[in-house]
């Protein structure tokens, strides 16, 4: 009889990488399913879009340099997904694939693949594409017609963008309507009852940390109601929470494990210097949305906070 | 009673199938096969020759350093052969071979000590030297070594292992079930030793019968502390933290903060060794996994890994490994000639099956939370990867206690201990 020899430990728990990363994008179907229900069929046409980019993108690479694909882990398909759910429903589909492109490749391939990338892959896409096409990235709109196969689209400026400069938005989009998505906005970002519950779902099951989307939420509220209980034409803590899109960066891409701390404490950190951050962003630089920006900025400041949160061992002195 | 615990640590599933299974004497073997290096330090020289007849309980091999400890035969018979055999650490070693013969005889130097209530505090020492105790819990370290702290480190304090922690063993619950009384004498005679303030027999939670069988039995001056369940509860370190509160300074030992640890099963050998004037031939090993039949084995040292097996009905159809110790800190053995040793806990058949790739890791942390050091895992492991040496006691590689707790929970299956295990060579040898 043959018997194979391996180090210590011989059990393993039952999570595997596939299931970490098909976890996070189930716990995203209640608002993805929403988005393309309310947006129609472009929206549908867009995550297709940007999906197959991503994962294209990454089959190449891997083969370019001889690597094994590793398409099956299912981390290429979650930044395709994570990319359509933060774009306009009828951005042109070619601007999507680039955008896909420039996720996978520049956001991730050019650090040295999965686990090696510094900024979150999906938002370092979006952030190109910002840059590259503003106005197309700002361009949002609700379906033109009842048919859910119609191409055609209204535009309207989002909540957030039309509380700027002075705001006027806690009266015009009412808390129901913020919570079920009945509103302009990103594709996935809408549906703020189906992220609620999906990014419960990720922190019961314990794939994603509580620590940075609480630091975060608890951020973001304070500040934000210093603000609006102190001065005057500020938006309400609760549209700052609902409107944008803080609840998908909160619960799904500051928890991203590869781009945000290892530590608990540098968790902790991280949420709360990305609550800040989109208050101030919001209310004083010259964009109507921060999520993007506070956590592609956080991302930055990842390997300083875990060097500085590095915890002390058993019986260690400082 | 309290129940306590220590940061980090994991839950993998008990699977204690032993627990209730009385403990069995194995049938004699047909033929031993003694390594000569059971225990942690200097090396030991054989004491007998090939053609030498020996009883059971013949010393056959002892070494003249502090830290070493002799051992003795297991059986009646007569020495085949010294050579190259098996080791289930450290693959091969020299062993002595023993052919049993049919009528069994107690080496007639075997002598309890006199009066053992009120021998003296040297006389116990060297007699648990003399014996050959070490640790039973699989460290294997001299037990007369550690109940030897130097003047400069008084002890206050006694701490009994009965955690036993690892999934699958059920040898020290048994031993605790069935023994309590031997294993309390066996405590008496360390706290003598050691004459500490305190005694703590630390036990899991998921051991209530052993639990209420030693609370009957306790003397003066000893407390029952119940440990959560969850590994590595019976880790030193850890238990220290759970009961005391106390850290082991990086890089020391519980005695450097006035404590001693001691595993139940050590007790029991310690109170044989006094009471009997026995040598530690034989151990009770948990035989467990996929056997047919799962059983708790009294087993003399030396005896092949087959026979256990065979007596628990063999492997089952489709077994491909078979472990020494718990599933998360045993080793895997090549061969079923591999015998017993004073550090056999427990024999672990396993069905594996094709093992995962490691992905990359994608610094989830998982390996952080657990780790019961508060030292960063995954770290380390890209720090041996890279071949990054001088980042090494930068992370506090050497603090790693090697328990797997990080490996059990990556979900990318990166071999971190082995990484860990690497680094520690290396730096090792960079020191030299
Ligand atoms: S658990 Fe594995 S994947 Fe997660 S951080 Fe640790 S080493 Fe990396
Ligand atoms: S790094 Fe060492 S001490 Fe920490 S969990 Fe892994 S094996 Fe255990």
């Amino acid at each position: 009889m043959k018997l194979v020899v391996t180090t210590s430990p011989h059990i393993r728990s039952s999570l595997s990488l596939q299931k970490v990363m098909y976890t996070v994008i189930l716990c995203l179907l209640p608002a993805l399913f929403w988005g393309i229900y309310y947006f129609h069929i472009r929206a549908l046409f867009l995550l297709i879009t940007c999906s197959i980019s991503t994962v294209v993108t990454e089959i190449i690479f891997k083969k370019v340099r001889k690597k094994p694909v590793s398409i099956g882990d299912g981390s290429a398909l979650l930044t395709g997904v994570l990319l359509a759910m933060v774009l306009p429903p009828y951005l042109p589909l070619w601007m999507a694939a680039l955008g896909g492109f420039v996720a996978i490749s520049l956001g991730k391939e050019v650090f040295g693949g999965l686990g090696y990338n510094i900024f979150n892959p999906a938002l370092l896409g979006r952030a190109f594409l910002m840059a590259a096409f503003p106005v197309q990235l700002t361009t949002w709109g609700i379906p033109a017609r009842a048919s859910w196969t119609s191409l055609d689209a209204i535009t309207r400026a989002t909540p957030l963008a039309t509380t700027l400069p002075k705001f006027s938005g806690n009266g015009l989009y009412p808390l129901q309507k913020l919570l079920f998505g009945l509103h302009p906005g990103s594709m996935g970002e809408v549906f703020s009852i189906g992220l609620i519950v999906g990014g419960l779902i990720l922190i019961a099951l314990r794939i994603a940390d509580f620590r940075i989307p609480l630091a975060a939420f608890l951020t973001l509220v304070i500040l934000s109601s210093i603000f609006y209980f102190t001065g005057e034409n500020y938006p309400s803590p609760s549209f700052h929470l609902l409107a944008g899109g803080f609840l998908l960066g909160a619960l799904f891409m500051a928890t991203d494990p590869v781009t945000t701390p290892y530590t608990k404490k540098g968790r902790w950190v991280f949420g709360m210097g990305m609550g800040a951050l989109i208050v101030f962003i919001r209310l004083f630089g010259g964009y109507p949305e921060g999520v993007m920006y506070s956590i592609l900025i956080m991302n930055a400041f990842t390997p300083l906070i875990n060097r500085l949160t590095r915890p002390l061992p058993l019986g260690g002195k400082k | 009673m309290k129940k306590l615990s220590f940061p980090g640590g994991v839950h993998p599933a008990e699977a204690k199938l032993t627990a209730s299974a009385p403990i069995e004497n194995l049938p004699l073997p047909e033929k031993v096969v003694i390594p000569l290096q059971q225990h942690i330090g200097a090396p030991n020289n054989p004491t007998v020759k090939k053609g030498d007849e020996v009883f059971t309980g013949t010393l056959i091999g002892k070494g003249d350093a502090f830290v070493s400890s002799p051992v003795f035969s297991s059986v009646t018979g007569k020495v085949v052969e010294i050579g190259n055999f098996f080791h289930p650490v450290t693959g091969k070693g020299i062993a002595v071979a023993i052919e049993r013969k049919e009528e069994e005889v107690l080496d007639p130097a075997i002598k309890p000590v006199e009066d053992p209530e009120n021998a003296e505090k040297e006389v116990l020492l060297e007699t648990i030297r003399a014996k050959g105790i070490v640790g039973m819990g699989g460290a294997t370290f001299p037990t007369h070594v550690k109940l030897s702290p130097p003047p400069s480190k008084p002890i206050d304090t006694l701490i009994i292992n009965g955690a036993e922690c690892e999934p699958y063993l059920t040898c020290d619950d048994r031993l605790m079930i069935e023994s309590g009384q031997e294993i309390i004498k066996g405590v008496k005679i360390i706290q003598k030793i050691l004459n500490p303030e305190k005694t703590f027999i630390a036990i899991e939670e998921n051991k209530p019968e052993a639990i209420s069988s030693l609370q009957k039995l306790l003397e003066e001056n000893m407390e029952i502390v119940v440990v959560k369940t969850k590994y590595p509860q019976g880790g030193e370190k850890q238990l220290i933290k759970a009961i005391l509160k106390r850290d082991v300074p990086s890089g020391g030992l519980p005695l450097d903060i006035g404590i001693v640890v001691q595993n139940v099963g050590t007790c029991f050998a310690i109170y044989e060794a006094v009471y009997r004037g026995k040598p530690l031939y034989e151990r009770v090993v948990t035989v467990t996994g996929e056997v047919n039949n799962p059983r708790n084995l009294r087993v003399r040292l030396g005896t092949p890994v087959s026979c256990l097996v065979e007596f628990c009905g063999g492997l089952k159809e489709g077994v491909n490994q078979v472990i020494f110790g718990g599933p998360m800190m045993g080793i895997a053995q090549i061969s079923l000639d591999t015998p017993i040793i004073k550090g056999t806990s427990g024999v672990l058949a396993l069905k594996r099956k094709e093992f995962p790739p490691e992905y990359p890791c994608i610094r989830c942390a998982r390996c952080v939370d657990v780790c019961p050091t508060s030292i960063l895992p995954t770290q380390l492991a890209k720090i041996v990867k890279f071949e990054k040496w001088d980042l090494l006691e930068e992370y506090h590689l050497m603090d790693c206690i090697e328990c797997g707790c990080c490996v059990y929970v990556c979900p990318s299956n990166i071999p971190i201990v082995q990484y860990i295990k690497a680094g520690k060579d290396k730096l090792r040898r960079m020191k030299k």
